[in-house]
């Protein structure tokens, strides 16, 4: 057996039981905790793909900061545990069914795909092995990755940061209070 | 795949024992020093009575903390409050994996290159793995259910969101130049000779990232976290014995951490004049270790200075600061840098370091100009406004 794939398993297994826990506890904390765990194996994965550079922007953005924002809230909601008996009631409950089967049926439906070949995935998995045998390094190499988004993928790159942008002016303004009348 | 053993498990496994040992003892030379240093600063004479200068205090406490009775109160959410110093503790520990403390050690035909792994994005592993260490002291404040714990770990949470966005972008303008994340090629980069040095060069940028990374290991002036006028000691007021003990290693673990990045990334590393590449191929190594590992010291001793100098920020102070000095001038280093770097066609990084400082200088001074006239007009404001209530102030 090689390493990598005792790794990969200690990563999966880790980051599947990690977004169980995440709706199996009925803390929030305790949730928010186990979804650091999963973006965490999760960055090991894309270690041992190759990607380093996503994986430490996985750990920095996800783990890092957006989990911490999360905790910072759920703290100072001071939520507490939820009832037995859930939240999930009357209509909702009937949503919530309906969407999780329609998500189950397209989890099988991709893995179903994926093991049985078929010509479309064979030829990417062709070009992806091809381009990682001509380029071992440089291929997920965070220079690459630079002059990608620079040149080939500038546009939805610009787009993307006039969205944040946007998203931070429309913070401001929703909180700024209106200065009060001097009078 | 063909395994050697030697280059690829032996010598790692060594490093990584060397290192780890060497925080573990640096934590307690810390402490006593910490002790010592402050006692000299107040004129008094600090612990001297264990060994020889005190010198075995540490080890002292150790024991006491190691026989104390573990006390779990409670009230405590109990596998968090566990799992919270370990939480603090692990992410210090293993951030110092890609730090590269000295040159490279040639013996025979087996070259050991003094770090324990040289990956491509070193440093966005640093900030990966240094932002992971909030959730110790959130964690453990939260567990703890007492407020003035909650507090402590609210402020830390705040204060760690701030400062980590001047810590990366800080940087930025380092990365431009060295064109690469690797820690041993930024080091490299800035060769032997200290006016080439990161410090110089981006001077404003070196003075935001110090200040962000004393935020982050929540030392005075920042420990806002832990403050003991306000809140008995925040985040670990439930803690005792050697858990108490393992958020205190953490502390001066990730302040030897930072202190080793400040020096690779701005401090030039392990060269000093030439010294490191004198004396053969294993004598090289040994003098570059050892001047990575003064400049480290030296750098370890700036944090104990500041320490007990300054006073602690108030919390509005420390947010002001945070985001209206700190991070416009990371910003501008970062656009000072970048444009430098095309326009200017000789003697480059001289004319960085000048536009960096003068760029910084005249946003610091923007900012400061705006905030006093805004302060004034509210001061205006509050003396028209404030007419109907002067009843309320009289009573007062």
């Amino acid at each position: 057996m090689n390493p990598e794939l005792i790794v990969f398993i200690i990563f999966g297994t880790v980051s599947i039981i990690g977004a169980i826990a995440v709706i199996s506890f009925r803390h929030p904390i305790y949730s928010a905790l186990s979804l650091i765990v999963t973006f965490f194996s999760q960055a090991g994965l894309f270690v041992l793909l190759g990607a380093h550079f996503v994986a430490a922007v996985q750990v920095i953005v996800y783990a890092g900061a957006i989990m911490v924002l999360f905790l910072f809230v759920i703290m100072l909601l001071n939520l507490g545990t939820l009832s037995a008996k859930g939240a999930l009631t009357g209509k909702l409950k009937g949503v919530a069914i309906i969407l999780g089967i329609l998500l189950a049926v397209e989890g099988v439906y991709i893995a179903v795909r994926a093991l049985n070949k078929t010509e479309v995935g064979l030829k990417v998995a062709e070009n992806a092995a091809s381009a990682l045998q001509d380029n071992p390094i440089e291929t997920y190499d965070v220079g690459h990755i630079g002059s990608l988004l620079f040149s080939k993928y500038l546009l939805p790159f610009e787009v993307t940061s006039l969205i944040l942008l946007a998203a931070l002016i429309g913070v401001i303004v929703l909180v700024k209070r209106d200065k009060q009348p001097e009078n | 795949m063909e395994i050697n053993i030697l280059e690829q498990i032996v010598i790692p496994i060594i490093k990584i024992l060397f290192i780890v040992h060497l925080l573990i003892i640096g934590v307690m030379v810390m402490i006593w020093s910490e002790r010592r240093v402050s006692g000299w600063m107040q004129d008094r004479l600090g612990p001297n009575r264990v060994g020889p200068q005190g010198l075995l205090q540490p080890i002292a406490d150790g024991i006491k903390f190691l026989f104390k009775e573990d006390l779990i109160p409670n009230h405590v959410d109990k596998p968090l409050y566990v799992l919270a110093p370990v939480m603090l503790l692990i992410p210090a520990m293993i951030a110092i994996a890609v730090v590269p403390f000295g040159n490279i050690i040639t013996i025979g035909e087996i070259e050991i290159p003094l770090q324990i792994a040289d990956i491509n994005i070193g440093i966005l592993y640093i900030l990966a793995i240094t932002s992971l260490g909030v959730y110790g002291v959130v964690i453990g404040a939260w567990a703890s259910n007492n407020k003035y714990s909650l507090l402590g770990g609210l402020r830390s949470s705040a204060q760690m969101i701030s400062y980590e966005l001047t810590l990366g972008l800080a940087i930025i303008g380092v990365l431009m130049l060295s064109e690469s994340l690797s820690l041993r090629v930024i080091a490299e980069k800035q060769t032997t000779y200290p006016w080439n040095w990161n410090f110089l060069i981006h001077f404003p940028a070196f003075l935001a990232f110090t200040t962000a990374m004393f935020a982050e290991t929540n030392r005075l002036p920042f420990d806002l976290a832990e403050a003991e006028q306000e809140l008995v000691a925040g985040y670990h007021t439930e803690y005792s014995s050697m858990k108490f003990a393992i958020f205190f290693m953490a502390e001066y673990m990730n302040m030897i951490v930072g202190s080793a990045v400040v020096v690779t990334l701005f401090l030039g590393g392990w060269q000093f004049f030439g010294l490191e590449t004198m004396g053969g191929p294993i004598w090289s190594g040994v003098i570059s270790f050892a001047i990575f590992f003064i400049k480290t010291g030296i750098f370890l001793f700036v944090f104990i200075w500041v320490r007990w100098t300054l006073p602690r920020f108030r919390y509005d102070q420390l947010m002001n600061f945070g985001w209206k000095f700190l991070l416009p001038v990371a910003l501008t280093s970062i656009v000072v840098t970048g444009t430098l770097w095309v326009v200017v066609t000789e003697n480059k990084l001289l004319w960085i370091g000048i536009g960096n400082t003068v760029t910084a200088f005249i946003v610091v001074s923007i900012v400061a100009g705006m905030l006093a006239m805004d302060n004034n007009s509210k001061t205006a404001a509050q003396d028209t406004s404030a007419a109907p209530l002067r009843g309320l102030e009289a009573i007062e």
